[in-house]
């Protein structure tokens, strides 16, 4: 029903084998999918590449972009950004959120129950070592104390799609999921350049995510009898990602903040204003751990502010995330997820994972051995798409070469069957074609946890690539989250 | 509502005082190339002398001709008081204010400092140069639009608006004191009538040609033009306007933000201010104007620290 809408510049789409995310079949919102194919279709191949250059171009004005330093010179490079937007249907939406949240109360639980007594741990569920041993494990929060029990305020979770058109979770991000800047920003952009393509139909909005962050922030900020400050930590101007350090702060109102701005007096945290020094209550960091404090992590950080760590264990501030959530978004932790959520829910875990082998024990290591040129192995430190093997793309020498790193440093890798990820219709130099995507939901909780509706799609622009990270060549998308 | 963030506040008042010289670099190459031809070239100097770039420059260029300062100011990002370098500063500002001021303000900033890149030699030959340097100073007057329909009037315009006219006083200061002596020699020299185009051409720099006029009509004097870019108490570049805006926004930073740290700058401008409102052109120019005009720009300097010691919390 949906297909015979196909026409146009649509003509000689083809997903093939892949679950596409405008033309397969759904179980709802049949009507909207046609008006949108039809409209897509009648576009002719020179309007949309016109919009798609004022878009990008747009992009490049607003300063919606990363920053990549040489020698002598700063190239200010925008995120590419395809037109054609991924659809999500009102179910499937439904669908997704209640597992996001499920999965972001697990990792809370997780979070709470390894800082504060590692029952978990001592029931076996997860190898002690994987968490104690993890570099990302923090002592220092061992019985801190936070608001709601709340550790990841802000969780991205990265979905795919696999053949048969299920979502698989592929990754937690617990400590600074970025991207949401996009997901709102590409929305803007499609309103101004794509309004007959939207018109009438009902999208839901994203623009309010700023609101719902600033009130997530409030509610886990420490008693205060007036409105509590927020403030935005940033590592600076020089920052790859600056530009969404500059979206949040905006967003919600709020200061952007960089270390040499805030100050620690009596374990209280203060920023410098022009009239003097002002008390601070939640700081949402978009600094590491590693360097938020010198005075207890990586003492060389000059991004940090020093006795944060004091004010913060004082309970006299907040911080976003929690310091130490890094051990919960670990490749080698995520692989116990569904058990994570049974543990502390006592359900199954809506979203399932991507089936994966971890190469730390002996069995896994072997299937993953004898298995290689159908796996996808990745290294459990890593991110970005980087270290990674495909095997069924990569060459006998690389596969070779990857068996002796995996014997040398097993407990480094886990190992996944390669998944045919779904595609949608994407603007090529010469028409519109299938590209493979992801989505990476945002997760907001302060008492309770809220999901942007929608997400970030990433599209991997190069024909048959599966990276969709941006170092590499991967663009994004507007995700509508269609009325139901 | 708290206080703003002091580096925040830094960061207003160096955009505002950036843009503003970019401003008038763009006026006075333009005006210099237009109605200051001669031909010993000194009206080519005179440019690096108001920058007091003598040093900078010679060690680049032999001679001060249209073609090297031109692109020594309008091309040379390793030259700091140059347009590229004043439009990337500026623009650095711009960018770590980008949560607090509006989205279209920064855009155009961006935008801005991103095309003056693409910016060649060919376009500083004769026929393209006052095109250019129209193109530049119009873009610096869209900014000064979006500033005055989107910055809000709290905190924060007080500072970039300080920054701004400290540099407007500054920059009047300097024109008066080189031009005024380079062109004055020309009376006593030849003895004849006053080559009322060379101070036509001061006023124009000061973008004051038509202001001037309005007070004075035929009365075109050394001494009225000077007098009329230090004392005119409506022209926006006159020196003495500029001082009685800064007075007036270290006063409401005092009273209506209680800032403190206002009373030290305060009291400093008050003196500037006491000096200008007793003083006339005529015994200034008998005593001296270049170092009464020096002595200025030593308190701007002072004022400057005052408040960026006051106000910034030790950001520059």
């Amino acid at each position: 029903m949906v297909r015979s809408a196909i026409a146009g510049l649509l003509a000689d789409y083809d997903s093939g084998a892949f679950f596409c995310e405008l033309t397969s079949a759904r179980s709802s919102n049949d009507a909207e999918i046609a008006t949108v194919l039809a409209r897509l279709g009648g576009l002719g191949f020179q309007d949309l590449s016109r919009r798609s250059a004022a878009a990008e171009r747009e992009l490049f004005n607003l300063g919606i972009t990363f920053t990549v330093y040489s020698e002598r010179d700063s190239i200010d490079r925008i995120l590419p950004f395809d037109v054609i937007p991924r659809l999500i249907t009102a179910a499937e939406w439904q669908y997704l959120e209640e597992g996001v949240i499920q999965r972001v109360q697990a990792i809370n639980l997780f979070l709470g129950d390894i800082y504060h007594g590692q029952k978990i741990l001592k029931d076996k569920v997860v190898p002690a070592d994987l968490v104690l041993g993890n570099s990302n494990y923090r002592p220092e929060m061992e019985g801190l104390a936070v608001a709601y029990g709340t550790y990841a305020h802000v969780c991205g979770i990265d979905l795919i799609r696999d053949q048969q058109g299920q979502f698989r979770v592929l990754e937690d991000n617990a400590r600074t999921p970025s991207g949401v800047s996009y997901v709102v920003e590409n929305r803007t952009l499609m309103m101004r350049t794509f309004p007959d393509l939207m018109a009438d139909i009902k999208i839901r909005p994203v623009d309010d995510y700023g609101i719902r962050l600033h009130a997530a922030m409030s509610e886990v900020a420490p008693d205060t009898d007036r409105d509590p400050q927020v403030v935005l930590l940033s590592p600076g101007i020089f920052n790859s990602a600056f530009f969404e350090h500059v979206f949040l702060a905006r967003e919600m109102g709020v200061p952007l903040v960089e270390g040499r701005d805030l100050v620690v007096e009596d374990d209280k945290v203060y920023m410098r204003t022009t009239g003097g020094l002002e008390r601070v209550h939640t700081i949402y960091r978009r600094l590491n751990d590693d360097f938020i404090d010198p005075e207890v992590f990586r003492p060389d950080s000059m991004l940090g502010v020093k006795g944060l760590m004091r004010a913060y264990r004082a309970g006299t501030v907040a911080l976003a995330n929690a310091v130490g959530t890094g051990v919960a978004d670990d490749k080698a932790v995520y692989a116990y997820m569904p058990r994570i959520i049974r543990y502390y829910l006592d359900q199954d875990a809506i979203l399932p994972n991507v089936e994966t082998r971890i190469c730390r024990e002996p069995e896994g290591l072997a299937y993953t051995l004898d298995h290689l040129e159908e796996l996808v192995v990745k290294p459990v430190g890593e991110s970005g798409g980087y270290g990674l093997l495909i095997g069924p793309k990569a060459t006998h020498e690389e596969c070779a070469e990857f068996r002796i790193k995996l014997r040398l440093d097993p407990a480094n890798y886990i190992s996944q069957p390669m998944i045919g990820l779904s595609v949608t219709p994407t603007l090529t130099s010469t028409g519109v074609a299938p590209r493979h995507v992801d989505l990476r939901p945002f997760a907001v909780t302060g008492k309770s946890t809220w999901v942007l509706p929608g997400g970030l799609t990433r599209v991997a622009l190069r024909e048959g690539s599966i990276v969709v990270n941006s170092s590499q060549g991967g663009g994004s998308k507007d995700s509508w989250v269609l009325g139901g | 509502m708290g206080n703003l963030l002091a580096r925040s506040a830094a960061n207003l008042f160096w955009l505002g005082r950036y843009l503003e010289r970019v401003e008038n670099l763009g006026r006075i190459v333009e005006i210099t190339e237009t109605f200051a031809r001669d031909n010993s070239e000194r009206n080519w100097l005179s440019v690096v002398q108001i920058n007091a770039d003598e040093k900078r420059f010679f060690a680049k260029h032999a001679l001060a001709s249209a073609p090297s300062v031109a692109s020594f100011y309008l091309l040379d990002a390793d030259n700091p008081t140059s347009v590229p370098a004043s439009l990337q500063a500026a623009h650095q500002n711009a960018r770590a204010l980008r949560p607090l001021i509006s989205i279209s303000m920064w855009e155009q900033v961006n935008v801005m400092r991103h095309n003056w890149r693409s910016v060649t030699a060919a376009e500083l030959s004769a026929p393209s140069l006052p095109r250019l340097c129209r193109r530049l100073r119009e873009q610096c007057q869209v900014h000064e639009g979006i500033v005055e329909g989107s910055l809000p009037h709290d905190e924060a315009w007080y500072y970039y608006r300080l920054g701004k006219t400290l540099e407007r006083a500054d920059q009047t200061t300097r024109l008066l004191d080189i031009k005024y002596h380079l062109l004055l020699p020309n009376l006593s020299a030849v003895g004849s009538a006053l080559d009322s185009s060379q101070w036509n051409a001061l006023l124009r720099a000061a973008s004051g040609y038509q202001a001037f006029r309005r007070v004075y009509q035929g009365r075109m004097t050394p001494a009225a033009v000077a007098g009329f870019l230090l004392f005119s108490d409506s022209f926006p570049r006159s020196i003495s306007l500029c001082v009685r805006q800064i007075a007036w926004m270290l006063n409401q930073l005092r009273s209506r933000y209680h800032l403190s740290a206002a009373a030290a700058a305060e009291e400093k401008i008050d003196e500037v201010q006491a000096v200008l409102s007793t003083m006339m052109i005529e015994p200034i120019i008998e005593q001296g104007l270049h170092e009464f005009l020096d002595g200025l720009q030593t308190q701007f300097a002072a004022l400057t620290a005052d408040i960026r010691d006051g106000f910034f919390g030790g950001y520059v």
